[in-house]
């Protein structure tokens, strides 16, 4: 249950995280907070945007769908299912995947580094990693 | 269970608290603006110029407001340029804008040019945004700088500001970008003359020396 909580919170954090950057690049609200002006330099990148749609809309739909099937996950019917937790792990590993490929992205092509990416970058990678740790514990008892 | 739903409120408050800070807490750059448009029409514009258009060379420049280069070579090598080759009617010179991805605010300042240029003041802003260029280090939106420039430059700035806030000129500038990835232009500043990429250095003596060559090629 614990794991649970833990993703839906850091899903929580991550979807604004996500938010932000998305209603940036559809024009709601100024520049990017960043500090060193890398998070522009990311944002105005041939790379923010795959397939038509900015990056950023990907982040705030996978972490919608991890908090989604966390809050289930929590609900007293699926507490003692292994599914919420296979489903997790499956988002959060494509999640690590598309977050290490903009992280390479920044670095190595852009020549740039978006805090607020690699906030979301680290967000992923421990969600990814309390699921890691979910499959090791046991799953919980249900009395009859 | 309880207690956890009660904090992710909390939490999600707070978060909600945050994000409208961040949004609010800066002003905004016009984005229709700074951004490439979705729909890019080919309005027949062809850049600013300078010089007679019967000069026996035309010099193409591929600039980037933001690129520090081109602003070294508009405050350095320019004036020469204008005095020795464009003055005298040996060289018709046109600017075309291409804004690199990698400078934030570089198609929010070619905007600000072609807001002046329907003024009839391009150049007086070409100028004022190269001899500035401190707004280009900072990293932060440079609107109401550009704002500044553009009331030096003498214009109206009541049509200025609805101009910029159109992003009438975006398609524009990105037509002219994608002109200049067609010619191969992969670099700021890029120049060709009369068609062919130059490729010397960027000096007005270089450049002097080119000219006059292409002059006479053109006569024999």
């Amino acid at each position: 249950m614990r794991t649970r909580q833990a993703i839906a919170a850091l899903a929580l954090v991550g979807f604004f995280v996500a938010l932000y950057l998305w209603l940036h690049q559809i024009g709601v609200g100024g520049e990017l907070k960043c500090g060193t002006g890398g998070c522009e330099t990311v944002q105005a990148s041939r790379w923010s945007q795959q397939l038509g749609i900015p990056v950023a809309f990907y982040g705030v739909v996978g972490y919608a769908a991890i908090l989604a099937v966390a809050l289930v996950g929590l609900q007293p019917a699926w507490l003692a299912r292994r599914g919420p937790i296979l489903l997790l792990a499956a988002l959060a590993t494509g999640g690590v995947l598309f977050s290490a490929w903009l992280t390479y992205l920044e670095l190595f092509v852009i020549h740039a580094i978006c805090r607020w990416c690699v906030t979301s970058a680290l967000i992923m990678t421990a969600i990814w990693l309390v699921c890691l740790a979910a499959f090791r514990t046991p799953a919980p008892r249900t009395d009859p | 269970m309880k207690r956890f739903y009660v904090m992710l409120g909390v939490l999600t408050v707070a978060l909600v608290a945050m994000l409208v800070y961040l949004l609010k807490s800066n002003p905004s750059a016009p984005r229709a603006a700074n951004q490439a448009p979705v729909t890019v029409v080919d309005d027949g514009f062809r850049g600013y110029t300078l010089g007679s258009d019967s000069a026996p060379v035309e010099v193409i420049e591929y600039g980037d407001f933001e690129c520090p280069a081109c602003a070294g070579f508009a405050v350095i090598q320019m004036p020469t340029i204008k005095e020795q080759l464009i003055a005298t009617g040996k060289v018709h010179w046109r600017y075309r804008d291409y804004p690199l991805p990698m400078h934030p605010f570089s198609r929010l300042a070619a905007h600000a040019a072609q807001c002046a240029g329907e003024q009839g003041k391009f150049w007086e802003m070409h100028d004022q945004l190269f001899t500035n260029h401190s707004w280009a280090q900072t990293g932060k939106n440079p609107t109401g700088l550009f704002t500044g420039f553009a009331r030096a430059t003498g214009v109206d700035l009541a049509r200025y500001d609805a101009c910029m806030e159109s992003g009438r000129y975006a398609a524009r500038i990105e037509f002219s970008r994608q002109e200049g990835e067609q010619r191969q232009v992969n670099g700021t500043p890029t120049f060709y003359i009369n068609g062919k990429m130059y490729m010397g250095r960027n000096n007005s003596d270089a450049f002097k020396a080119a000219i006059d060559s292409a002059a006479a090629a053109r006569r024999r």
